[in-house]
C-alpha cells in the first residue's frame, strides 16, 4: 500500500485506438526464439505491418512470413487448408530445420473463421515429429500489441514437459522475453544468490522447454502476459506477484521477492545485489538530474506503462499526469499499483482524440507515445519518448537502469541543446 | 494464399491514405479493427510528417463483432465530421471490414451530412497500394470535378488569360515526388503555363472541383494518375501530357510536349538547361569507366523504364536486367526490354527479384529499398530509384529525379556505389595487396568497407557473391575441377565479376570437353567470351 492508503483509480474508457496488434510481437520473438518460424495467415495489411514495424528488413531473410489470403481463397474453406499445405511445404523446403511453426491466425482468419487448431494439428502429423506445429491469434480483433508474445507463450506451455518427480521441475520459471544479455545478468545474479533452479521462457530453444510442476514458483519478467500465467498456473505452478525489474528499486524488489521465497538470508541478498544497486544508482544520476519535477503523461501501448511509471516517479522523481494502458490485470500489477501516487490518473483502453485532447490541456514535458502520434506531437511543442523503442530494447536489471533512464531524458536534453532551433 | 516475406506494396487502403494524407480539408474514415492504426506511422515516421494523417478508424475487436460494427462506423464518421470538419469526406473498409460487409458508403450516406462522400470499394484480396491509390484519386475527381459541366468548365477557362494546365499524381509517401512537382513546375511556369491545380498532393476539395478549368493535364506518374487523366479527357477534352521528364532526353521531350499542348515556344524553358550538368559529366573522360557496367534495374513501372533509358542511352551501362511489381505497366516494361534483348521480370515476389539478381551477376543494382538488402547481401553497389519508400527517400535537401536538376541528381546518386575509374583499375592490378582488398569496397563508402565479413543471417548460409560456391549448373555426373593455380588466379579477378568469369569458366570447360580448369583454360574463357 502506498503512503495514500489507497491504490489509484482505474478509468475504462472506449473509442479509437491508436495501438498495434498482436502481430507486432512477431518481430522481438522471431529472434527470441531461434529455431521457430511465425507463419502469419493474413492478408496483405498484415505483410505490410510487420514490414513496417520491423523497420523494414532489419535482417535479409527473417524468421517470419506472411501466408496472403487471396480471392480465390475467399471461395470456398476447403481450398483455404489446401493452399496452406502448399505455402508450408514451400517454406519447409526453404527452412529444413526448423523446430516449431507457429500458425499465426490474423483479422481476416478470424473473420473468416479459418480453424487454424484444425490447421496446426494435420500440419503437426503431416511434418511431425521433428516440428511441432503450434497456433495462436495475434489478431488485433482480439489482441493489443504485448498480447501477441502472451498469446504465443501460451500457445508453448502445453508443449512444456510435466515434471515426473520431485525435484525436477524448476523451483522459479522466469517468464517473459528478454533480452539475451538481461537474461544471463539475472542468471548470475540467481547464481550469487545460490537459486540454482532457474529457468527461463522463453529460451533460444523451442525444443528444449523448460519443465513445469507444482513446485515451480512463476515470476512474470514482463507485464503483459496473464493468458500465459494462467495456463502454467493451470498445469500446477504457483504465482509469484511482484513488482518488475525496472531500474534499481524495482529490480531489487523484483529479486527480493524471488530470494525471499527461496529462503536467502537477508545479508546474502544485500551482499549479491549491492554493487548492482549502487551501479544502477550511479548510472541513473545524470538522467535523474534532468528528469527530477518534470511532467510525464502515458498513452496506452504495451501495458509496460505501470511499471514505467512507477520507476519514474519512485526513482528519478518525476511528476504522473495520466498513465495510459491498454488493460489493467490486478493480480499482476497491484505490486506496482501499490507503489504509485493514489491521486494518479490511470486509463484503461482509449479514445485517442480525447486523450489527446487532454495531453494539450496537461502540457507536460515528456509524453510518452506511439510512433503514428510522436512527431505531430513534437509539432505540436511537446517533447516525446516513442514507446515502442521501450519494447525493443534492453531494459530489464541492473545494469540497464541508466540506459532506460536515458531513453527517457534524451528527448529533454535534446530540446535543451537544440534551443537555437526552436 | 502466397507466401510473401516482403512486400513492395501495401494494401489499397493505404494507397487511398496516401491520397488523403496528400489534399487538405478532406477526412478519411476507414472501417478498420484495432491496429490497423499502424499506418500513420508511415506518414509521421518515413515521411517526417508533422500532423497526424487525416484518418479516423473504427477500431473495432472481437466483442463489437458480436454486437454492431455498423453503428460504430457510424459513429465514428459522426465524430471524424465533428472534429476534423472535413469539407468532403473519403469512407471505405480495410481488408477485414470487407469481410464483415457492412456497407460503409451507404452508412456514412445515411447520416445525411453537408458535405460530399466518396465511397472507395478496394478489393484488398485482390488489389495492392497502387492501385488504391489510383482509384481514389479517380473516385475523388470524378466525384467533384463532375459536378462542374463542360460547359461550365470551358466558360471559366476562356475568362483566365494564358494557358494552364493541370499536375496529376504526385501524392504522399511517393518517391522524391516532393522534389520532382517543384522542378516541373520550374518547366511549365518558365513557358508561361499557369499551373492551374496540382492533385492530389496539396489540393483541397475546390480546387478538384475545379480541375476541368484547365487547357490539359501533365500525368506524371501514370502509375497512380492515369486513370483520373482519362477520366477528364472524356469529360473535359483535355489533352493528356504523358512524357516522363526523368532524364535529359526525357525532359527535352516533356518541355517539347507541354509547348505543342499550350501552343507556346519551348525555348524558355530550354534554356533552363544552363542548369544542366549530366550531359558533360556523362561525356567526360573521367566518366569512360562507366561504359557498359552491367546494371540491373528493378522498381515502379515509371521509374523502372526511366532508368532503363537513362542507364544506356546517357551513362552508358550495359542493362542486364529489367523488371517492375507495376503489373499496370507490363505492356511497355516488356517492350523496353525486349529493345534491349532481355525478358522483363514482372513480379512481386521479393524472391524471384533476388535470384533474378543473382543469376545476372550486376554491378550495380537500380532497385528499391528492397533491393537495396539483396545488394548489400550480395555486396554488389546500390542506388534507390523507386517506391517503396525509406525514410532516407526523404533527403533533407532538394533531390528531385525529374527535370534538369533530376538528371543532375541521378548521375550523381547512380555512381556514387560504384568504384571509380582509377581506383578500380588499381584494384585490378593490385587486388593481392593486403591492405588493398579486392573484396573491400569502394573508398568512399567506407563504412560497408570488408563485405566479405558482413554476418550472414542465420540458418540460410553464407551465400554472398564474395564467396566462391560451385555453380548449380555444373552437375557431379560431368563435373570440372580447377588446378589450384587456376583458383588462385580467379580470386585476382575483381569480386564483382569472379562469380560470373568462374561460371562462364566452367561452362567454357564443359562445351569443350575438359575435365580439368588451369589457368590456360581461364584466359581461353575469357578470350571467348569477350565481344
Amino acid at each position: 500500500m502506498n503512503s495514500h492508503g489507497a491504490a489509484p483509480l482505474i478509468v475504462r474508457e472506449r473509442g479509437q485506438r491508436e495501438v498495434f496488434c498482436g502481430l507486432t510481437g512477431i518481430v522481438w520473438l522471431h529472434r527470441k526464439i531461434q529455431d521457430a518460424f511465425f507463419l502469419v495467415v493474413g492478408s496483405r495489411t498484415c505483410a505490410h505491418l510487420l514490414q513496417s514495424a520491423a523497420g523494414v528488413m532489419i535482417f535479409a531473410e527473417p524468421r517470419f512470413a506472411t501466408a496472403i489470403i487471396d480471392e480465390r481463397d475467399l471461395a470456398g474453406l476447403a481450398d483455404v487448408h489446401e493452399s496452406l499445405n502448399e505455402v508450408v511445404d514451400q517454406l519447409l523446403a526453404r527452412r529444413p530445420n526448423l523446430r516449431t511453426l507457429f500458425l499465426v491466425g490474423s483479422c481476416p482468419s478470424e473473420v473468416i473463421k479459418l480453424d487454424l487448431d484444425r490447421a496446426a494439428e494435420r500440419l503437426g502429423q503431416r511434418h511431425g515429429p521433428g516440428l511441432r506445429v503450434l497456433n495462436y491469434s495475434g489478431s488485433g480483433i482480439e489482441t493489443t500489441f504485448t498480447e501477441g508474445e502472451d498469446r504465443a507463450l501460451t500457445a508453448l506451455v502445453p508443449a512444456m514437459p510435466n515434471r515426473s518427480a520431485a525435484g525436477e521441475a524448476p523451483d522459479f520459471l522466469i517468464v517473459g522475453a528478454l533480452a539475451d544479455v538481461v537474461e544471463d545478468q539475472f542468471r548470475r545474479l540467481f547464481a550469487g544468490l545460490g537459486i540454482e533452479r532457474v529457468a527461463f521462457f522463453p529460451g533460444n530453444r523451442s525444443d528444449a522447454l523448460p519443465t513445469i510442476g507444482p513446485d515451480t514458483r512463476i515470476v512474470l519478467a514482463q507485464p503483459f502476459l496473464s493468458a500465459t500465467l494462467k495456463a502454467l498456473e493451470d498445469r500446477g505452478g504457483r504465482h509469484l506477484p511482484a513488482p518488475f525489474p525496472l531500474g534499481a528499486e524495482g529490480t531489487t524488489a523484483w529479486l527480493r521477492a524471488i530470494a525471499s521465497e527461496a529462503g536467502v538470508d537477508a545479508a546474502r541478498f544485500e551482499a549479491v545485489t549491492a554493487a548492482g544497486r549502487a551501479r544502477a544508482q550511479k548510472a541513473m544520476s545524470r538522467s535523474r538530474e534532468t528528469l527530477a519535477g518534470r511532467q510525464v503523461f502515458f498513452f496506452p501501448d504495451s501495458q509496460l506503462e505501470l511499471p514505467l511509471a512507477r520507476f519514474l516517479s519512485e526513482e528519478l522523481g518525476m511528476t504522473l499526469t495520466e498513465v495510459g494502458t491498454p488493460y489493467v490485470h490486478r493480480a499482476i500489477i497491484d505490486p506496482e499499483l501499490d507503489r504509485l501516487p493514489a491521486d494518479l490518473r490511470v486509463v484503461e483502453g482509449q479514445d485517442v482524440d480525447a486523450q489527446l485532447a487532454r495531453v494539450r490541456a496537461v502540457q507536460p514535458d515528456l509524453t510518452v507515445c506511439g510512433l503514428g502520434l510522436a512527431n505531430p506531437l513534437e509539432a505540436e511543442g511537446l517533447r516525446t519518448k516513442w514507446a515502442i523503442e521501450l519494447v525493443f530494447t534492453p531494459i530489464q536489471g541492473y545494469e540497464q537502469a541508466g540506459d532506460l533512464a536515458e531513453l527517457f531524458a534524451r528527448p529533454l536534453r535534446r530540446k535543451a541543446r537544440l534551443e537555437a532551433l526552436a | 494464399m502466397k507466401l510473401t516475406l516482403w512486400s513492395y506494396e501495401g494494401p489499397p487502403h493505404v494507397g487511398a491514405m496516401r491520397v488523403a494524407a496528400s489534399l487538405k480539408d478532406i477526412h478519411y474514415v476507414l472501417h478498420a479493427p484495432q491496429g490497423d492504426t499502424y499506418a500513420d506511422l508511415l506518414f509521421t515516421m518515413i515521411e517526417r510528417r508533422a500532423s497526424r494523417p487525416p484518418v479516423s478508424y473504427s477500431t473495432f475487436q472481437a466483442r463489437d463483432l458480436g454486437s454492431d460494427t455498423a453503428t460504430l462506423f457510424k459513429d465514428t464518421v459522426a465524430r471524424a465530421v465533428e472534429t476534423f470538419q472535413p469539407k468532403a469526406l473519403l469512407v471505405g473498409a480495410s481488408c477485414t471490414a470487407e469481410l464483415i460487409q457492412d456497407d460503409p458508403g451507404g452508412l456514412a450516406q445515411a447520416l445525411n451530412l453537408s458535405i460530399p462522400i466518396v465511397p472507395l470499394e478496394l478489393p484488398a484480396y485482390q488489389k495492392k497500394e497502387d492501385w488504391g491509390a489510383s482509384e481514389t484519386l479517380y473516385q475523388l475527381v470524378r466525384q467533384l470535378a463532375g459536378r462542374v459541366t463542360p460547359e461550365a468548365a470551358a466558360e471559366a477557362r476562356a475568362a483566365l488569360p494564358g494557358p494552364s494546365c493541370n499536375i496529376l499524381g504526385p501524392m504522399s509517401l511517393g518517391f522524391r515526388h516532393r522534389d520532382d512537382l517543384e522542378e516541373v513546375r520550374s518547366l511549365v511556369e518558365a513557358l508561361g503555363v499557369r499551373v492551374n491545380a496540382v492533385a492530389p498532393l496539396g489540393a483541397d476539395p475546390e480546387a478538384i472541383t475545379h480541375l476541368g478549368e484547365a487547357h490539359f493535364n501533365i500525368v506524371l506518374y501514370p502509375e497512380l494518375a492515369r486513370p483520373a487523366a482519362e477520366w477528364l479527357k472524356r469529360r473535359f477534352g483535355q489533352p493528356m501530357v504523358e512524357t516522363v521528364p526523368l532524364g535529359v532526353s526525357a525532359t527535352r521531350e516533356f518541355i517539347a510536349e507541354v509547348a505543342a499542348c499550350a501552343g507556346v515556344d519551348p525555348a524558355p524553358a530550354l534554356a533552363l538547361e544552363r542548369r544542366l550538368r549530366m550531359p558533360w559529366y556523362s561525356l567526360s573522360v573521367d566518366s569512360n569507366y562507366l561504359t557498359d557496367k552491367r546494371v540491373f534495374i528493378f522498381g515502379d513501372g515509371t521509374h523502372a523504364l526511366a532508368a532503363a533509358r537513362i542507364a544506356q542511352e546517357e551513362m552508358g551501362f550495359e542493362v542486364v536486367g529489367l523488371g517492375s511489381y507495376s503489373r499496370v505497366m507490363a505492356r511497355p516494361l516488356r517492350a523496353a526490354a525486349e529493345a534491349l534483348g532481355l525478358e522483363a521480370l514482372i513480379t512481386d515476389d521479393y524472391l524471384e527479384v533476388e535470384a533474378a539478381i543473382e543469376a545476372a551477376a550486376p554491378e550495380l543494382i537500380l532497385g528499391t529499398q528492397m533491393e537495396r538488402h539483396i545488394a548489400k547481401r550480395l555486396g554488389i553497389g546500390c542506388a534507390v530509384i523507386s517506391a517503396p519508400v525509406h525514410v532516407q527517400d526523404f533527403p533533407a535537401r532538394y533531390a528531385p529525379q525529374m527535370g534538369y536538376e533530376g538528371a543532375n541528381v541521378i548521375f550523381d546518386s547512380w555512381i556514387h556505389p560504384l568504384t571509380m575509374g582509377l581506383e578500380e583499375h588499381l584494384l585490378g592490378m593490385f587486388s593481392e595487396d593486403f591492405e588493398f582488398s579486392n573484396d573491400a569496397a569502394p573508398s568512399h563508402l567506407g563504412h560497408a568497407s570488408h563485405l566479405a565479413a558482413v554476418p550472414s543471417p542465420a540458418s540460410r548460409g553464407p551465400k554472398i557473391a564474395v564467396e566462391e560456391a560451385p555453380s548449380p549448373a555444373v552437375g557431379a555426373e560431368n563435373s570440372v575441377s580447377w588446378a589450384p593455380q587456376a583458383e588462385a588466379e580467379l580470386k585476382k579477378i575483381p569480386f564483382f565479376v569472379r562469380k560470373k568469369a568462374r561460371r562462364n569458366t566452367e561452362q567454357f570447360a564443359l562445351d569443350h570437353g575438359l575435365g580439368e580448369i588451369t589457368v590456360e583454360t581461364l584466359y581461353d574463357a575469357k578470350a571467348h567470351f569477350a565481344r
